[in-house]
C-alpha cells in the first residue's frame, strides 16, 4: 500500500510568489496513493527536513515527493533526508517547481500553480511505481592520470603524489613546462617564470610517485569514476628514451631546420630538438615533418642520418612507431591549458601580415634571456631597438563579432607587465597601452597597474585602435582617446597586442574523449560555476588550469590544488558506492537475439547460456545479461530490446509511462 | 470544437529531457529567469536514448498535444553514443506519424545542451505556437470521436 508523503517549498518568494502552493498541496492531498500533503517556507533548512522526518514517522509513510528545486540542487539533500529516518532514498522524487515553473513564468501565477499540480502528480504517480533499490560497491584503482603537463598539471600531480597516490602526466608535447615555460616574467612580482617553474617540474620528474608520459596523446577513455582505462598513444620519438644520456650532440650537427615553435616561429630549430634548454625530460625527439631522412624516404630515397652517426649511446631509432597501450586510473585530471587567439582575422591590425604587429607571446620570447635576441628587445624586421611601442589590449577578448565575448582576465596585467619591462630594458622608449577597461582584480594587481602609469611613466589611452598601417619603416596606429574625444595618431616602431586567451583547436574532441561537456567557446564545462568549480559532471574526472576558461598562473595553482584534494579524497576509497539505477534483463522474457549488445557504449551486456526446464527437459537457450558494475545507466538497450525484457532501475518502462498518464490525465 | 475554443485553445505539451544536457539547460533558463509559455511539463530521463517511441505515442494516445524530445547535442552525450539512437529512432517515428495522418509537427527533437539555456526557451516557445496554430490532438487519442461515414453496399 502507497503512503505517499507531498512536501511543497515556497523556497521564500521564488516559488511561493508565483506559485500558490497551499493550493497545490491540497490539489493532491486525495490523489491516488497521497497520505499526506503540506506545504512549508523552506524545505532544505533543517526545520523542513525535520518536518519530513516526523511525518514520515506520524503518518507512517513510504514514500516521499518533495516539490521545490531542481534535483541537480536538493535531491541529494533530500535522499539523506529521508535515509536518515530509514526510508530507502530512491522511494523519494523531486518536482521541479522552481527552475521549471516559478522562475520561468513570473506573473502568470494561476498557470504556473496548474503547472506546478501537474508536475506534482507526476512525481507521485512516478514514485507509487518506485522500488527499493540498494547501492552497489566497485573497487578504485588507486592511481589517476593528469591531462596536461602545463603549470596547473604539474602543480596537481606533485599534491596528488605528496598524498602518496601515483599519478601520471600525459603531455603531448615533448616536454613538460606548458606555457609557463615561455614566459619571461610573472605578474605582480616580477620574478622570472622559469626560476620559480623548473624546480616544480624537476619535482615532478624526480618524485617517486610521479610518472611522466611526454609526447603521448589521449586516445581513448573506457571505464567509470574509480576504474577508467584509458587508451594512450606514444608518438614516435625516434629516440630511444632508453639509450639517450640526453647528451645533445645530436642536434650540433642535424642539418634539417624547422620554425621554432617555443620560441613562436621568430628564429629556426633543428629537426632533431628538445623544445627549450631545460626541457622535461631532457631527451630530443625527430620532428618528422623538417628531418631530412624522412622527407628523402617519402621520395624513395633514404639520406642523411647523421644523428645516429653522431649519437654515442646509439639511441636513435628511425624505425621507431606510434605505440597504443591501456593504463587503468581511477581519476581523471583534465589541465590541458589554452591558446593564443589568432589575431590575424583583424583587418584593422593588418591580418598578421606586419611583422612588427607581434602578440604577447612573442614579446615575452623577445624580453626573454635565452630567447631568439637573448633578451633584447627588437623589431623583428629589422632587429633595430624599437623607440615607441604601442600596445593594444582586448585583442579577440570582449568582441563577439570576431573574436570571443568573454574577458580573458589576464591581458590587463600582462600587458602592465610587459609595459614595465620595456621601460626597464629600454628607458628611453616611449609605451602607448590603448585599452577598453583595465581590469585588475586580484592581489597587489591594482597596485602594479598604478606603479606601471605612474612610476614607468607608460601612457594609457582609452580607445580602440582603428588601423595600423606601414609607412617607411614605422607602423602608423590610428586610434581614439576617447577620455578626450580626439582622433590620435601615433608613429609606432613596434606594436604589441594582448591576444585573447582561447581553449585548445581540439578542446571540444577531447571533452569528447573522455566523456565531459565544453561550453559554446571550447573551454571545459565544470560541474557548477560556483559550488563545483574543479568538478565536472562525469564523476572522476577534474578539471585544472586554463582549461575551464581564461586564468592567470595563481588561479591555475589554486584550481590545480583543489582539483588534487578531490582526486585523493576519491582515491583514498577503498570502494566506491555505485548508483543502483542500472539495466536488468528480464530473462524470462528475453529471446537472446543480442539485438541490445552492441548498443551499450560501456560493454557491459554479454549473452550467457542458461538452462532450462521445458516439457520435462532441460534445455540450454541464450539470454542477455547485464554486468551492473560497468552498466551506466543510460537506457540505450531498454528501447532496443523488442520483448520488452531489458529496463532500467528507477526508470522503468512503468514509472515513467506513469508520469506520461498522470500529466495526460490532467487533460481530461 | 467551436471557433471560440480553438482560440482560447491552450496545448500541453511533454518534453522527455535527458539529465545531463537539457534538463540542465532547462534548469538554466530557470536560473536566468527566461520566460516562456506555461504550456510544457519536463519529464527527466538518464539519457535521450531511454526515451522509447512507445512512451511517445502513449502520450499522443492520452490526448497530448505535442511530444519534445530533448537530448545532448551529437557528439556530446554522456553516455557517448545515446543520442545518435535517439536521432535514428525519431527520424523513424516522424514518418510513422505522417504515414497515419497525424501531424508530425507535434513532435520534435532537439539538441539542447546544458549551456543553452536561451535555446531551450527557444524551443519550447516556438513548439507552443506551433502546436497552437496545429490545433488539439482529436485524432490520436483513444477517446477520440471519428466520425465514420457509413458506407452504403448493395450486397
Amino acid at each position: 500500500m502507497e503512503r505517499v508523503g507531498v512536501f511543497i517549498c515556497h523556497c521564500g518568494s521564488n516559488i511561493g510568489a508565483v506559485v500558490d502552493c497551499a493550493r497545490v498541496a491540497e490539489a493532491v492531498r486525495n490523489y491516488p496513493g497521497v497520505a499526506y500533503s503540506t506545504d512549508y517556507k523552506y524545505m532544505c533548512s533543517e526545520p523542513g527536513q525535520e518536518m519530513i522526518q516526523n511525518a514520515i514517522k506520524e503518518h507512517n509513510l513510504n514514500r516521499v515527493v518533495v516539490a521545490s528545486c531542481s534535483p541537480r540542487m536538493h535531491e541529494k539533500t533530500f535522499r539523506a533526508c529521508v535515509e536518515k529516518v530509514g526510508m530507502n532514498p530512491y522511494m523519494f522524487e523531486m518536482a521541479n517547481i522552481r527552475e521549471h515553473c516559478s522562475w520561468v513564468h513570473a506573473g502568470k501565477n494561476e498557470e504556473a500553480t496548474e503547472k506546478a499540480i501537474d508536475l506534482v502528480k507526476m512525481a507521485v504517480s512516478k514514485v507509487c511505481k518506485n522500488e527499493v533499490l540498494q547501492k552497489g560497491h566497485a573497487p578504485v584503482t588507486k592511481r589517476a592520470l593528469v591531462v596536461g603537463g602545463g603549470i596547473a598539471g604539474i602543480q596537481c600531480a606533485l599534491d596528488i603524489a605528496n598524498n602518496g597516490y601515483q599519478v601520471d602526466i600525459l603531455e603531448r608535447t615533448p616536454s613538460i613546462g606548458g606555457k609557463m615555460s615561455q614566459i619571461d616574467k610573472t605578474f605582480p612580482t616580477i620574478d622570472c617564470s622559469a626560476c620559480i617553474l623548473t624546480p616544480k617540474m624537476v619535482e615532478a620528474s624526480s618524485h617517486p610517485n610521479i610518472k611522466l608520459i611526454t609526447f603521448a596523446e589521449l586516445e581513448k577513455v573506457e571505464g567509470y569514476v574509480g576504474n577508467f582505462d584509458v587508451t594512450i598513444r606514444s608518438k614516435a620519438r625516434s629516440v630511444d628514451m632508453s639509450k639517450c644520456t640526453g647528451c645533445g650532440t645530436c642536434m650540433t650537427k642535424c642539418p634539417g631546420k624547422a620554425d621554432d615553435e617555443f620560441n613562436m616561429k621568430l628564429r629556426k630549430r633543428t629537426a632533431i630538438y628538445t623544445p627549450f634548454p631545460q626541457a622535461i625530460p631532457n631527451k630530443p625527439v625527430i620532428d618528422r615533418e623538417s628531418c631530412l631522412k624522412f622527407k628523402s624516404r617519402k621520395e624513395g630515397k633514404d639520406v642523411c642520418g647523421i644523428c645516429a652517426k653522431m649519437c654515442p649511446a646509439g639511441a636513435i631509432d628511425y624505425e621507431q612507431e606510434d605505440e597504443l597501450f591501456v593504463e587503468k586510473y581511477g581519476a581523471i585530471v583534465m589541465a590541458t591549458g589554452y591558446e593564443q587567439f589568432d589575431h590575424s582575422v583583424y583587418g584593422e591590425y593588418g591580418y598578421g601580415k606586419y611583422p612588427d604587429v607581434i602578440s604577447g607571446l612573442h614579446f615575452e620570447r623577445l624580453v626573454n634571456a635565452s630567447g631568439p635576441t637573448q633578451g633584447h628587445i627588437v623589431r623583428p624586421s629589422d632587429h633595430k631597438e624599437p623607440k615607441t611601442v604601442v600596445m593594444v589590449k582586448c585583442v579577440g577578448s570582449r568582441d563577439p563579432e570576431h573574436g570571443k565575448s568573454y574577458c580573458s582576465r589576464t591581458c590587463c596585467m600582462y600587458t602592465a607587465k610587459q609595459a614595465t619591462m620595456i621601460r626597464d630594458h629600454c628607458p628611453d622608449t616611449k609605451v602607448y597601452v590603448f585599452y577598453m577597461d583595465v581590469r585588475t582584480p586580484g592581489k597587489l594587481y591594482d597596485e602594479f597597474y598604478n606603479r606601471t602609469r605612474e612610476e614607468y611613466g607608460v601612457d594609457y589611452i582609452r580607445g580602440r585602435v582603428s588601423k595600423i598601417y606601414q609607412e617607411g619603416e614605422q607602423l602608423i596606429v590610428k586610434g581614439e582617446d576617447t577620455l578626450l574625444g580626439q582622433q590620435v595618431e601615433i608613429a609606432a616602431d613596434l606594436v604589441i597586442l594582448a591576444n585573447a586567451m582561447i581553449p585548445n583547436p581540439d578542446s571540444e574532441k577531447m571533452a569528447q574523449t573522455v566523456g565531459i561537456g565544453y561550453d559554446k567557446d571550447g573551454w571545459f564545462t565544470e560541474s557548477h560555476p560556483k559550488l563545483g568549480p574543479v568538478e565536472t559532471h562525469t564523476a572522476g574526472v577534474f578539471l585544472a588550469g586554463a582549461c575551464q576558461g581564461p586564468k592567470d598562473i595563481p588561479d591555475s595553482v589554486a584550481q590545480a590544488g583543489a582539483a588534487a584534494v578531490k582526486v585523493c579524497a576519491l582515491l583514498s576509497k577503498d570502494q566506491l558506492e555505485t548508483e543502483p539505477t542500472v539495466s536488468v534483463v528480464d530473462t524470462k522474457l528475453c529471446s537472446g537475439c543480442g539485438l541490445c549488445v552492441p548498443v551499450c557504449p560501456y560493454k557491459a551486456i554479454t549473452l550467457e547460456t542458461i538452462q532450462e526446464r521445458k516439457g520435462g527437459k532441460t534445455v540450454e537457450r541464450q539470454v542477455a545479461n547485464v554486468n551492473s558494475s560497468l552498466c551506466q545507466g543510460c537506457g540505450a538497450c531498454t528501447v532496443t530490446c523488442r520483448s520488452g525484457s531489458a529496463n532500467l532501475k528507477h526508470f522503468t518502462n512503468a514509472q515513467i509511462l506513469a508520469e506520461v498518464d498522470a500529466l495526460c490525465q490532467t487533460m481530461q | 470544437m467551436s471557433n471560440n475554443a480553438v482560440e482560447n485553445f491552450e496545448p500541453k505539451i511533454l518534453v522527455f529531457a535527458c539529465n545531463w544536457c537539457t534538463y540542465a539547460g532547462a534548469d538554466l533558463a530557470g536560473t536566468s529567469r527566461l520566460q516562456y509559455p506555461p504550456n510544457v511539463r519536463v519529464l527527466r530521463v538518464p539519457c535521450s536514448c531511454r526515451v522509447n517511441p512507445q512512451f511517445v505515442l502513449r502520450a499522443f494516445q492520452r490526448g497530448i498535444d505535442g511530444v519534445l524530445v530533448a537530448g545532448c547535442h551529437p557528439g556530446d552525450c554522456h553516455y557517448t553514443t545515446g543520442n545518435y539512437y535517439t536521432r535514428r529512432r525519431f527520424l523513424l517515428i516522424t514518418r510513422m506519424m505522417d504515414y497515419m495522418g497525424i501531424d508530425s509537427r507535434r513532435f520534435h527533437t532537439r539538441w539542447i545542451s546544458g549551456a543553452e539555456g536561451p535555446k531551450f526557451q527557444q524551443v519550447v516557445t516556438e513548439m507552443i505556437n506551433e502546436v497552437k496554430a496545429i490545433g488539439p490532438n482529436d485524432k490520436f487519442r483513444d477517446d477520440a470521436k471519428i466520425e465514420v461515414k457509413a458506407v452504403e453496399t448493395n450486397e
